[in-house]
C-alpha cells in the first residue's frame, strides 16, 4: 500500500484550474521534495493532501484511506507557513493541547519528552508570545512530530529558520526517514531539501511536469531540475 | 438561444404589464372602502410572492451547489436573491405608501410587512457577504450556507410574528381579509404575478450571464498572475 | 465519549486563552456598562414606561455585548494560522465548533450575569420572585446568540471587514430568538404570570435546536476549503 495515491486531482478556484490532472504515487518511507515556483500550486496540493481543502475532481488517498477521515488525520503531521501555536499558552500547554487533540495516551508525558528533544525543556512554562523566533519554530517542529505521524507534510519548512532550528529540523527529518516515515516537503531551499530527498516532483502552473528519484546530479546542482524540466 | 429566451420573456412580461395597467387604471372602478389606493395591491402582492419565492428557490439552488460543486447553481442562487431583493423592495415601498394613505403612518408592524423587512435585511446581508469574498469557490460555499440559514430563519420569523400578534394585535395591511374581492378585481393580481415572474426570470438570466462573465474574468486574472 | 472530550478540550483551550488576555471579556463588560448608563439618560429610570421596556432594554445591552465578544470566536485562530492545525487534526469540525460555542457561552453568560445585576441596581428592577425563569430565558436566548455568532464568525473569519459584517449578518437571523426573549423577560420582570409566554419559550428552544443542528451540519463546508 502506498503512502499517498493522488489520482487525477483537479482544483478549481472559480473557473481557474489551480491544479490540473495531478497523478502522483508516493511509496512509504520516501522523502519527496516538491519543487516549483511561487504560485505553481505546491501549497494548494499540500492543503488537499492535508485535508484542509477538497479536490474539485479526483481523489487523494493516504494509506488507502480518504484524507478527511479521522483515523487518517491521526497519522498525518502538517507544518504550514506559520507556527500554528497559541501565543497566550505556554510551550507545555501548547504541546499538551495537541497531544489531547490527537488522542495520545499520555499527552503530558509525550509533551515533556518532545520539549526535551527540541531543547525547550528549560522554558516549558514560558508563554510562546515571549519566545524568540527560533524557539517558536523549534516548538512548531515539535508539534508536528508529537503524535508520531507516519506521513509528514511540510510547506516550506526551512524558510526563515535560524541555524539551530534548521539543524533540529534536519535531524528530526533524517531520524523520521530512518524510522520509515513518509515525508513530503515543498521548498525553495533546494540544497537542504535535496540532501534529504529520495524523490523529487516538480509542479509548474498546476501541472506535474516531472516526478522521479532524486539523482546525484540533482543533489550536486540543485538548479538542474528547473533547467531540465522546467520552462525554457 | 438564451438571448431569444430573454427577449421573449421580456416581451411577455411587458405585454402583460401593459394590459394589467390599462385594466387597473381605465377599466376597474375605485374600491368601496379604500378609494383609489387599493390599486397598489396589484404590485404589492405579486411583489411579495416573488420576493418570498426567491428565498426558497435560492436555498434549493444553494443545496444543489453544495451537493455538486457546480458553480452554475451558485450563479443562479445569487441572481435569484438579487432579483428577489428588488421585488422585496417593491413590496416594502408599496406597503409603506399604502399604510400612509390608509392609516396615516409610514410604517405599521403588520405581520407580512415585518417579515418582508427582515427578509430584505437578510438578502442585503447575503449580497454584502458575496461582495466581501473574492475567490469564487469560497464565495459560493459561504453564500450557500448563508442561504440555508436565511431561508429557515424567515420561516421561524413568520411563525414568531404570528404568535406575537396573538398577544399584540396589529392592523393588517390587506384588502382581501374583509371577505374577498369582486372577481373582476382579483384576476389582475394573478396576471400581474405572471408578468412579474416573467420579468424576474428575464432579469435572473441576464444576471447569471453577468456572473459567468465575472467568473471568467477572475479566472483569466489568476492565469495572468501565474505567467 | 471521545467527541465530548474533544469539545471540552477545545472549550478549555479557548477559555484559558481568553482568561489570560481578558480582551473580549473586558471590552464586552465595559461596553455593557456604558450602554446601561447611556440608556438611563434616554429613559427616566423611575418611570412606569421603563418597566414596559425593561426586557427589551436588557436584551439590547446583551446584543451589543455579544457583538464584541462573538467576533473573537474563530478570529483568535487566525494568529499563527492555528485554524489550519485544528482543522487538520483528528478533531471533527463540528466538535471544534461546539467547543468554541461552549467557551463563548460561558464568557458571555458571565458578562450577562454581571450586567443583569447592574441593570437591576440602576433601574430598580425587582427580579427576586422570578429569578429562575428569567435565568432560563437568558440561558436559552444567549445560546441562540452564541451559536449563530460562532457559526458566522467562522464564515467571516477570512474576510476583510469581519467586525462590521458579523453583526449585520447575525442580527436578522437572531430576530425571532431576541423577540421571544425580550417579550418573555419584560413580562417576567413585571411580575406577570408566565402562562401566555410559554409559546415563546418553545420558540427559543426550537430556535436553539434548529440553529445548533444547522451549524453542526454546515460548519464542514465553511472550514474545509
Amino acid at each position: 500500500m502506498n503512502a499517498l495515491d493522488i489520482e487525477s486531482v483537479w482544483k478549481y478556484y472559480g473557473d481557474f484550474p489551480a491544479l490540473r490532472d495531478i497523478k502522483l504515487r508516493i511509496e512509504r518511507g520516501s522523502t519527496v521534495a516538491l519543487l516549483g515556483r511561487n504560485g505553481a500550486g505546491k501549497t494548494t496540493l499540500l492543503k488537499i493532501i492535508a485535508g484542509l481543502s477538497g479536490a474539485s475532481k479526483g481523489s487523494v488517498k493516504i494509506m488507502g484511506e480518504d484524507a478527511r477521515r479521522e483515523t487518517t488525520r491521526r497519522r498525518i503531521g502538517v507544518l504550514g507557513h506559520a507556527i500554528s501555536l497559541y501565543d497566550e499558552l505556554s510551550a507545555m500547554e501548547n504541546l499538551t493541547l495537541f497531544g489531547k487533540l490527537y488522542a495520545l495516551a499520555d499527552p503530558r508525558k509525550r509533551a515533556e519528552e518532545m520539549l526535551e528533544r527540541i531543547g525547550l525543556s528549560r522554558v516549558r512554562d514560558g508563554l510562546v508570545r515571549e519566545f524568540s523566533r527560533g524557539m517558536r519554530q523549534r516548538l512548531a517542529v515539535g508539534r508536528v512530530f508529537l503524535h508520531d505521524p507516519e506521513v509528514l507534510l511540510l510547506d516550506e519548512p526551512f524558510t526563515a529558520l535560524d541555524d539551530r532550528a534548521i539543524a533540529v529540523l534536519q535531524a528530526l527529518l533524517r531520524e523520521g526517514h530512518a524510522q520509515g516515515r513518509t515525508i513530503i516537503l515543498s521548498t525553495h531551499q533546494l540544497r537542504e531539501a535535496l540532501e534529504l530527498a529520495t524523490h523529487v516532483a516538480l509542479i509548474q502552473r498546476g501541472q506535474l511536469v516531472f516526478e522521479g528519484p532524486r539523482t546525484q546530479e540533482m543533489a550536486d546542482d540543485p538548479a538542474y531540475i528547473y533547467r531540465t524540466y522546467g520552462e525554457k | 438561444m438564451r438571448n431569444k429566451a430573454i427577449v421573449l420573456l421580456a416581451l411577455i412580461s411587458a405585454t402583460l404589464l401593459i394590459y394589467v395597467l390599462a385594466r387597473v387604471f381605465f377599466v376597474l372602478p375605485d374600491e368601496l372602502n379604500q378609494g383609489a389606493i387599493y390599486r397598489i395591491i396589484y404590485f404589492h402582492v405579486p411583489g411579495a410572492i416573488t420576493g418570498f419565492t426567491g428565498f426558497v428557490t435560492a436555498m434549493i439552488a444553494a443545496g444543489f451547489y453544495l451537493a455538486t460543486g457546480d458553480l452554475k447553481y451558485d450563479r443562479f442562487s445569487a441572481a435569484v436573491t438579487e432579483v428577489s431583493l428588488a421585488f422585496a423592495s417593491i413590496n416594502l415601498v408599496t406597503g409603506m405608501v399604502w399604510a400612509r394613505i390608509i392609516w396615516g403612518v409610514w410604517w405599521a408592524w403588520d405581520m407580512r410587512l415585518t417579515t418582508m423587512l427582515i427578509c430584505w435585511l437578510i438578502y442585503a446581508g447575503y449580497l454584502m457577504l458575496r461582495r466581501a469574498v473574492e475567490e469564487p469557490t469560497k464565495r459560493a460555499k459561504l453564500s450557500a450556507v448563508f442561504s440555508f440559514f436565511g431561508c429557515i430563519d424567515i420561516g421561524i420569523v413568520w411563525k414568531s410574528i404570528e404568535w406575537w400578534n396573538t398577544q399584540h394585535p396589529q392592523p393588517v395591511l390587506s384588502i382581501r381579509d374583509g371577505g374577498g374581492m369582486a372577481p373582476g378585481m382579483e384576476a389582475p393580481i394573478y396576471i400581474n404575478l405572471v408578468a412579474l415572474l416573467c420579468l424576474s426570470a428575464c432579469m435572473i438570466m441576464v444576471r447569471m450571464r453577468q456572473e459567468a462573465m465575472s467568473n471568467e474574468i477572475d479566472s483569466l486574472r489568476r492565469t495572468a498572475h501565474t505567467i | 465519549m471521545l467527541y465530548l472530550r474533544q469539545v471540552f478540550t477545545i472549550a478549555a483551550k479557548d477559555l484559558r486563552s481568553e482568561l489570560r488576555t481578558k480582551e473580549a471579556l473586558n471590552s464586552s463588560f465595559a461596553f455593557s456598562m456604558v450602554i446601561l448608563v447611556l440608556f438611563s439618560f434616554a429613559f427616566d429610570p423611575s418611570s412606569e414606561q421603563l418597566h414596559e421596556i425593561s426586557g427589551g432594554l436588557l436584551w439590547l445591552v446583551y446584543s451589543f455585548a455579544s457583538a464584541l465578544s462573538l467576533n473573537r470566536g474563530f478570529a483568535r485562530e487566525l494568529e499563527n494560522d492555528c485554524l489550519d492545525a485544528l482543522v487538520a487534526s483528528p478533531v471533527p469540525v463540528s466538535a471544534l465548533f461546539l467547543g468554541k460555542a461552549v467557551a463563548n457561552y460561558a464568557l458571555l453568560m458571565a458578562v450577562e450575569m454581571v450586567g443583569f445585576l447592574v441593570f437591576g441596581l440602576l433601574y430598580d428592577v425587582q427580579a427576586a420572585h422570578y429569578f429562575w425563569p428569567v435565568l432560563l430565558v437568558i440561558a436559552l436566548g444567549t445560546w441562540a446568540m452564541v451559536v449563530v455568532g460562532t457559526m458566522f464568525s467562522a464564515v467571516t473569519v477570512n474576510l476583510r471587514m469581519r467586525e462590521m459584517m458579523l453583526p449585520i449578518i447575525i442580527y436578522p437571523l437572531l430576530l425571532p430568538a431576541l423577540m421571544a426573549a425580550m417579550t418573555t423577560t419584560t413580562d417576567l420582570l413585571n411580575g406577570a404570570p408566565f402562562g401566555p409566554n410559554l409559546i415563546f419559550l418553545r420558540v427559543l428552544a426550537a430556535v436553539d435546536l434548529i440553529y445548533t443542528l444547522l451549524s453542526m451540519i454546515f460548519i464542514e463546508f465553511v472550514l474545509v476549503g
